[in-house]
């Protein structure tokens, strides 16, 4: 039976590791790499790199975490942010990211996942959709696509552009809430279920979460197939077999297997 | 002993490189491992590994654009019966035909077709994405060791198409999505996996450390 994947992300700058609140007021917190590495040794489903840098000049900066990463880690990467052309995807996957999330340029102009996706295979095409909730007290519920770390509203409704993204490609979406990103107050429960029952992809659901129940809500209540967290493990407030082992008792199909180590090899 | 690992454009195989390189010093063999999109170099290597992720027929195609490739394939395998891993779509091109998109010839080495995953709960999903166990159908040295059934080890996939095997006795493993979808398929000196070993962890690591043991 297929598992519920659990994902811790990592926001990376310059190539450090950084988690937002709010997208703002960054705490620097050390290197990907070994972040990876750690994650990996724990037994985390996959990971998930956010790059949150500026400038398009220290792209190489970004490629190099990414090629030691896969050096190191034998597990999926998904590798986000500042992804625009068919070219910076390639780059990416041949660095040795997995899966590539594309958000400002799917929304700019949604044919680009069709060309990323026809070029590279739907399964390595992620689209990363930045949600906020624009429907007022006794409105039906709706949300909105903002990019730019959550700055720009786009007028674009989040339902439609999930449907159209995954009809265009997308193997994948990523559903981050930007009101509850850095909040702790769990995912936007309502917007990840609209968007995963409206759609055939998995949708992994993204943002707000600050405790273990929350992971559990994404997937039973948000309907999510994965669910993503940053800061409660990277600043140890829960650890990756912690988190999975009170999904498994809350119910849900984990993936609780020993992580790989070299006794387990040369035994065999 | 020598492993060459196929490159014909068809996305990083580094990481790939890497995992069978950790298999290989963990399990402690003395092998040399190389990426190569070099006929002349999968002539001379004892073991052939063929990777692939995307669309069939792009890899097809692929494969095609190397001169002489498919040809010294077919050679090592059938004449010279050298262990052979096909993964992923790798897997997929041991096959007689793909349906994605339009229909593709494989190497027609497991009789069947690569056709899209149905799975009988509208539900479910596809691609079918992520960590799933193993359900034994025949026993297989690329398994040794390796725990299978509800409780045994995961393995991670990423698609949306899957073998189905003319011959069932061709079936190594399967994995329970909306019923049983092939997982290994095995034949002779032939075993391809369509979930990523490289990226599977511990269970990953082993089966590629078996396959290195292998001598079919």
């Amino acid at each position: 039976m297929l598992k519920v994947r659990l994902i811790p992300c990592l926001d990376v700058k310059d190539g450090r590791v950084v988690k937002g609140v709010q997208f703002v007021d960054l705490v620097d917190a050390g290197d990907p790499v070994e972040a990876a590495k750690a994650y990996d040794a724990a037994g985390a489903d996959e990971l998930c790199f956010l790059d949150i840098t500026a400038s398009h000049e220290a792209r190489g900066i970004l490629l190099d975490v990414v090629r030691r990463t896969a050096e190191a880690c034998f597990m999926p990467l998904t590798v986000g942010g500042g992804v625009r052309t068919v070219e910076d995807i390639r780059n990416l996957l041949l660095a040795g990211a997995d899966k590539v999330s594309i958000n400002t340029a799917a929304v700019k102009n949604p044919d680009f996942v069709r060309e990323a996706s026809e070029k590279f295979g739907n399964q390595c095409i992620v689209v990363a959709i930045d949600a906020k909730k624009v429907s007022g007290e006794g409105e039906p519920a709706a949300w909105e696509i903002f990019t730019h770390g959550g700055r720009t509203a786009t007028g674009i409704d989040a339902i439609a552009f999930a449907k159209q993204a995954a009809a265009l490609g997308a193997g994948e979406l990523l559903v981050t809430s930007m009101d509850r990103d850095g909040t702790k107050g769990g995912y936007d429960l309502p917007l990840v279920r609209a968007i995963a029952d409206a759609v055939s992809v998995p949708v992994i659901a993204s943002g707000g979460v600050g405790n273990l129940d929350h992971l559990v809500d994404g997937v039973e209540k948000g309907h999510a197939s994965a669910v993503l967290a940053a800061s409660i493990f990277h600043f140890g407030t829960h650890t990756i077999s912690e988190a999975k082992g009170y999904m498994a008792k809350a119910g849900l199909k984990m993936r609780l297997d020993e992580p790989a180590h070299s006794a387990s090899i040369r035994t065999a | 002993m020598s492993v060459v690992i196929i490159d014909y454009g068809s996305g990083n195989l580094h990481s790939a490189a890497k995992a069978f390189e950790r298999a290989a010093r963990e399990a402690e063999l003395d092998l040399s491992i190389t990426v190569s999109s070099d006929p002349n170099a999968v002539a001379k290597a004892d073991q052939i590994v063929l990777p692939g992720v995307g669309a069939f027929a792009d890899c097809r195609r692929g494969l095609d654009s190397v001169p002489g490739m498919v040809e010294v394939l077919q050679r090592r395998v059938h004449e010279d019966k050298r262990p052979f891993f096909g993964i992923c779509v790798g897997m997929q091109l041991m096959a007689t035909r793909g349906l994605e998109h339009t229909t593709s010839y494989g190497l027609d080495w497991i009789k069947g077709d690569v056709k899209a995953i149905v799975p009988k709960d509208p539900a479910l999903k596809i691609p079918h994405m992520g960590w799933n166990t193993l359900e034994l159908a025949k026993p297989h040295p690329v398994l040794d060791g390796i725990p299978t059934g509800p409780d045994g080890l995961h393995a991670y996939f990423v698609h949306s198409y899957a073998l189905s095997a003319a011959d069932p006795a061709d079936v190594v493993a399967t994995t329970d999505y909306g019923g049983p979808v092939t997982a290994i398929v095995g034949r002779d000196n032939l075993v391809g996996a369509q979930f990523h070993p490289e990226k599977s962890q511990a269970l990953g690591l082993r089966l590629i450390a078996n396959f290195l043991r292998w001598r079919p």
